[in-house]
């Protein structure tokens, strides 16, 4: 067990590493970020202090090991924009794409998981149809279309819910929180579900594959026979059996729903570490990109952890590194 | 009223409806287990013996339907009787046991969980109760310190330990019928011999009738009061056990009994029933076996009707043979 993390953790310093090397070149084929942050009508000498200020004087390799050094020490180096340091600016933001994300995940498992059972369970019923087909809407309509629709109709047209921003927050464990107040939970409401709206989708989808393939099972007979009543046989022995693979994708998918928070953030104006990201881009700022997808890599590392550890209490066949 | 049988099937037709058409899984049986009794059921694959149980335990799942004929357990009548009042039966007064014993366990639910549910399922008792119950079961199985294995997964044990299990699990309430589909098919034949002894003992100590599916003659022979043979949807030929395995008459039965490799006959060459069973969605009209049968010829191919050959004794050919089968 402990050597499993070990190794787990070793893999996980690795992908980081490499990582951040791609991220270094890559942005350095792309532009010269002093192009973009310097006014063009500034003087030679200007410029020079400019980029020796920035440490973009060095070669490549050099603010490479720079940054390497600083990292190791937890200094993911300075904002050329905002002059912070590029962690404490993410961080700050983190809380607000952790909130929009977790609730978009809870309302997936909320409305998909109740949505899958009936579906699998009658699967030629119209209304089990109906629930199949518009699964495959929430597949393939593109996020930030619907976003704007979502806008369109209750923000725009009905009027019931606010379009933009956080709202009122209020402070727990000194951090501030949208879903602690009613105004900011109208205003988490939309741009959640329209980060959900996949997952939504594909926790349905699992769920009523795990239903249909369960149900002909000896064991589910087996149940039946010694005179279990419907709702236990369902609630226990079927749904027992489809929580292992809906918590580990669910899991998974944690991940890259906070990596595609970006577009719901930017479509409802939530002030999160998505938004952030794209006006980094946008001004080449290094220090926040790298730092932005070193710590997308850290969550994406810990969830798969949590869901390892989830997966073995979810399933008795599972042992950790392989030793029964 | 110790006349009543504890089982009694009279006409029983359960079919599958299919994009290709109607199936006729089974296809008018007639049978009945008394009480305390052991009747195999006997016949191919595919030849609808599990279907029959699951009929008679109320499980047929659409497109399958009972589509007619009676079910009568101990004098009442289970066809057409609604759900709640069948789950009320099941596990309780009719028990069943299946065929692998590495699938009839939930893998992500204890022992104990599978164990006392069936037990609150159909009585009030408390957890404790339920639970020194179970472990009680497990000790008359024959599963070593029960109060362990308890707490443990199906994985845990081995195929011959999971289907005693299954057995305790089956007995819990004290049936007055178990079904058992198979139930040793899976398992080596030291563990099988094992099995069988053990539901033997508990079955006879308790006065269970069994229903005893297998495709395998020599387990009826030792196990059998009276044995039934299945072909393709339909009761060939019944009787008891030692009378029809010395003189098996329909020529089905002959061929399965040739088929059996037993110690006296060791060396010699196993008949094989030619052919293959006709599908049940393109059976041949008359006796469903006259395109195997050597016998065969124009009269069988109507119906042949049921006939009481000897005492005790049913049987539905048309040129029944006689004596045992040479070996
Ligand atoms: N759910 C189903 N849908 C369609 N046909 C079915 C279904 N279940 C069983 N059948 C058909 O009913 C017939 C009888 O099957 P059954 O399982 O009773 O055979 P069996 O005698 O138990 O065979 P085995 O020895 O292989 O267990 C087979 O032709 C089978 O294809
Ligand atoms: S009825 Fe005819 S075909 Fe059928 S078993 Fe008897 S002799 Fe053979
Ligand atoms: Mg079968």
């Amino acid at each position: 067990m402990a050597g499993w993390l070990v190794r787990r953790l070793v893999q996980a310093g690795f992908v980081m590493l490499a990582m951040s090397a791609i991220v270094f070149v890559g942005l350095h084929a792309i532009g010269n970020p002093v192009d973009i942050l310097i006014s063009p009508d500034a003087d030679q000498a200007e410029r020079a202090r400019a980029i020796a200020a920035l440490g973009l004087d060095k070669p490549l390799w050099e603010q490479y090991f720079f940054f390497l050094r600083g990292a190791v020490q937890g200094d993911l180096g300075r904002s050329f924009v905002f002059n912070e340091p590029a962690l404490k600016l993410i961080l700050g933001r983190m809380p607000a794409t952790l909130e929009l994300a977790v609730t978009a995940v809870i309302m997936s498992v909320l409305v998909g998981l109740p949505l899958g059972l009936f579906a699998g369970l009658y699967p030629n019923s119209i209304a089990g149809r109906t629930v199949m087909a518009g699964s495959i809407m929430g597949f393939s309509l593109p996020g930030f279309w619907v976003g704007l629709m979502l806008i369109m109709v209750f923000a725009v047209t009905l009027g019931w819910l606010p379009s933009s921003g956080r709202g009122t927050t209020a402070e727990l464990f000194g951090v501030q929180w949208s879903f602690l107040t009613r105004d900011g939970l109208r205003h988490l409401l939309m741009p959640a579900l329209n980060l959900s709206l996949f997952n939504i989708s594909l926790v349905l989808r699992l769920a009523r594959a795990g239903v249909r393939e369960t149900m002909p099972l000896d064991y589910i007979r087996f149940a039946r026979a010694k005179g279990l009543s419907p709702r236990r046989v369902v609630f226990v022995h079927v749904l027992r059996n489809i929580l292992i693979p809906v918590v580990t994708v669910v899991g998974l998918e944690l991940g890259s729903t906070i990596a595609f928070s970006v577009v719901t953030e930017s479509v409802f104006a939530w002030p999160g570490m998505g938004k952030l990201i794209i006006d980094s881009i946008n001004v080449l700022d290094r220090p926040v990109i790298v730092a932005y997808l070193m710590i997308v890599v850290a969550l994406f590392v810990t969830i798969n952890l949590v869901v390892d550890l989830l997966y073995t209490v979810l399933d008795p066949r599972v042992r950790l590194g392989g030793r029964a | 009223m110790s006349d009543v049988p504890t089982l009694e099937l009279r006409d029983l037709n359960t079919v599958f409806d299919t994009r290709a058409g109607v199936l006729r899984a089974v296809d008018g049986v007639t049978l009945s287990v008394g009480r305390g009794e052991v009747l195999g059921l006997v016949g191919e694959s595919g030849s609808g013996k599990s279907v029959t149980g699951f009929s008679i335990i109320g499980l047929i799942d659409p497109p399958g339907r009972i589509a007619s004929g009676r079910i009568r357990f101990q004098g009442r009548e289970l066809v057409g009787l609604a759900e709640p009042e069948l789950r009320r039966l099941r596990g309780r007064h009719i028990a069943m046991i299946f065929q692998d014993p590495m699938m009839t366990l939930n893998p992500v639910l204890r022992i104990d969980t599978q164990m006392m549910e069936t037990i609150q399922a159909h009585e009030r008792v408390s957890g404790a109760e339920a639970r020194s119950r179970s472990r009680d079961a497990l000790g008359q199985v024959g599963i070593p310190s029960p109060d362990e294995r308890l707490s443990a997964y199906p994985h845990q044990f081995s195929g011959g330990m999971r289907q005693r299990v299954a057995i305790a699990i089956a007995l819990l309430h004290n049936p007055a019928l178990i079904v058992a589909d198979e139930p040793t098919t899976a398992l080596d034949v030291t563990i099988q011999a094992q099995i069988l002894a053990v539901v033997q003992k508990l079955a006879s100590e308790r006065g269970t009738s069994l229903l005893w599916i297998t495709h395998d003659l020599s387990v009826v022979a030792g196990l059998a009061d009276r044995v039934a043979v299945m072909y393709a949807g339909r009761i060939v030929e019944s009787g008891a056990v030692d009378a029809v395995l010395d003189n098996p008459m329909h020529h089905y039965t002959r061929g399965l009994i040739g088929s059996v490799p037993s110690r006296n006959r060791r060396g010699h060459k196993l008949l094989q029933i030619p052919g293959m069973t006709p599908s049940p969605l393109d059976r041949p009209a008359g006796c469903a076996f006259r395109t195997r049968c050597a016998a065969a010829d124009a009269a069988c191919e109507t119906e042949p009707a049921l006939t009481r050959p000897e005492p005790g004794r049913e049987l539905r050919c048309f040129h029944p043979a006689h004596g045992a089968v040479a070996a």
